[in-house]
């Protein structure tokens, strides 16, 4: 084709809101189809690995929760499973119980952020939830409802809402009596129910019609929803102990983005978070969350990233109910943490952060000091994934306008409740049609 | 209701806190609360109050130790005046939400202190450290006008 019948249009967005971070993207379009995606993460490197190396080991779970705001614990929890890997400790019991409904608590508080103050607006035509809230205000008054449920939980298990002060390698440094776990309870059950309303809330929105292939990746527990530990699964195959990860798992550079991509070696791209959860481990799910997954249409084969909002709700909902099975079964342990002697060795730790798997991997000395540091969040995990999904919905869209189809791609990013922070802080948009 | 928001491990960051750190025990029959600022425990942190005075840090280029003064009862707070949040919603849109939703007292003025430094630490630059003792002063006064009646 003539270079001068080339059509040529250019869409930029400087500033793409209700996402974390500070990041670019560039989609250049040539005759309508898509010649370039780039997602461009230009927040500043923030070296956590770099400056963990010197400290007792004993110090990551609280150093590395600093590099999130959202998912501390998913850090925390990452950060004890690889020291007292490394340390040949493996903490059961109530001791592991309080973990996985620590980890409830952040869910919650991160989904409920996401469905409906981050993503909802997309799907409903509102430019932030703030203008949602005027035509929606029961929107938004379950939202923080359902947060502030989720701040309680931290807060009693954690000691604090955001960055928990009382988890430690080993276990806690104070395990709660059952009364204070009490007073959860009827709030854990309101939550219980407004996340099932929710799940049928955001099932009957709109959905853009676009699917894609993707390897899926999750860590898989028998009999268990992943959350705190198990053996990393995917769709294609793969089925590894979490200390195998490097040999299945490479990080590269791109001149584009500050934040390290991910890939599998044998293959390529994968995603992880909710859409993978489900569809490997659906069938773990608490009976009602199963069955509110199967009213909202959803099943395995669910491939549309953007009915992520819909899997969101479900884990909303498996959150509230798992951390009530927690609670009635919970029995004060004899002593809040188990002893953990530092060994010089390496321990590999991964967990399911609400957007996917958190991978942490730590050399240690004879003493506990940390040697070396590596830190594999879920969203530098998702990057190539989300530049795919990108490709695949300007394909399906090239003719639709510019601000539409700015929306468009702003909806596809946030499919992924993108952690840039984590990564690395805003998303700047910029699509440019040649 | 007096609100200091802010962090206290992030400089200038905490003027608000300080505000709240002066007054407190000085405001007979008016609550004084310090908050990190986000906005579910904002929103309910002033449930119930008829008048509230909010204090925070900004960063609208202006010169540091700038206080600006709005009555956020009949309009938004300005974006512009403060540093761009990431995930998390700030001190403004939880205004706007708490608006939305019928949840914001009738009388709201907002104390801004313009910050110099938001670095990580702890301790206010010299021109913020003043201003944040004329903002509890004056909020202070207005506080005690605003209570008897006047």
């Amino acid at each position: 084709m003539a270079r001068s019948s080339s059509r040529r249009r250019t869409i930029k967005t400087d500033y793409l809101a209700r996402v974390e971070g500070e990041g670019g993207m560039t989609v250049k379009i040539v005759d309508g189809r898509v010649a370039d995606v780039k997602l461009r993460i230009y927040e500043p490197p923030r070296f956590f690995e770099a400056f963990l190396r010197g400290r007792a080991f004993t110090e990551a779970p609280d150093i590395t929760a600093r590099i999130c705001g959202i998912c501390p614990v998913a850090y925390q929890m990452s950060s004890v499973r690889a020291m007292e890997q490394a340390c040949g400790v493996e903490v059961g019991g109530q001791l592991r119980a309080l973990r996985r409904l620590l980890y409830c608590g952040e869910w919650i508080e991160s989904h409920a952020l996401h469905v409906f103050m981050l993503h909802a607006p997309d799907f409903l035509g509102y430019e932030s939830a703030v203008h949602m809230a005027r035509d929606h205000p029961e929107l938004v008054q379950k939202a923080l409802e359902l947060k502030k449920t989720g701040n309680e939980l931290m807060t009693v298990i954690g000691g604090r809402e955001v960055h928990p002060v009382n988890v430690r390698v080993g276990g806690w440094y104070r395990a709660p009596r059952k009364g204070e776990l009490r007073p959860l309870v009827p709030r854990l059950e309101r939550a219980r129910e407004i996340a099932l309303e929710t799940v049928g809330v955001v099932a009957g929105l709109d959905f853009p019609d676009y699917e894609h292939d993707y390897e899926l990746v999750t860590l898989s527990e028998p009999g268990e929803y992943p959350i705190d530990r198990g053996r990393l699964v995917s769709n294609r195959g793969l089925d590894i102990d979490v200390t195998e990860y490097d040999a299945h798992f490479v990080e590269e550079h791109v001149a584009w983005s500050n934040a390290l991509h991910s890939r599998l070696r044998e293959r390529d791209s994968y995603l992880c978070g909710p859409l993978a959860r489900f569809a490997l481990a659906h069938d773990t799910l608490s009976p009602l969350a199963r069955e509110a997954a199967a009213e909202a249409g959803l099943t395995p084969a669910e491939r549309n990233p953007f009915r992520s909002i819909v899997v969101r709700a479900v884990e909303l909902l498996y959150a509230a109910d798992e951390a009530l099975r927690l609670i009635a079964q919970y029995e004060e342990p004899d002593s809040p943490a188990v002893e953990v002697e530092p060994r010089a060795a390496v321990g590999h730790g991964c967990t399911e952060a609400p957007r996917g798997i958190l991978y942490h991997r730590y050399e240690l000395d004879a003493e506990g000091t940390i040697l070396d540091a590596k830190i594999v969040p879920p969203t530098s995990q998702n990057q190539r994934t989300i530049e795919e999904d990108l490709r695949g919905v300007v394909e399906r869209s090239a003719n639709v306008p510019d601000d539409e189809l700015t929306l468009l791609c702003e909806q596809a990013i946030r499919n992924y409740d993108p952690c840039i922070s984590c990564a690395t802080h805003f998303l700047k948009l910029e699509v440019e049609r040649c | 209701m007096v609100i200091g928001v802010g962090n206290p491990w992030r400089r200038d960051d905490a003027a608000g806190l300080a505000v709240a750190g002066r007054l407190r025990g000085r405001l007979a029959g008016t609550e004084v609360r310090e908050c990190e600022g986000e906005p579910a425990g904002l929103i309910d942190a002033w449930e119930g109050a008829d008048s509230l005075w909010l204090v925070d840090a900004v960063s609208s280029g202006a010169p540091p130790g700038t206080v600006h003064r709005i009555d956020a009862g009949g309009r938004a707070l300005p974006a512009d005046l403060f540093r761009a949040s990431t995930h998390h919603l700030g001190l403004a849109d939880a205004v706007e939400l708490a608006r939305a939703l019928g949840r914001l007292p009738a009388r709201v003025v907002f104390y801004g202190i313009e910050g110099e430094s938001f670095d990580a630490g702890q301790g206010l630059t010299t021109d913020v450290a003043g201003a944040v003792e004329c903002v509890a002063q004056t909020v202070q006064e207005e506080v005690e006008r605003c209570t008897s009646g006047s």
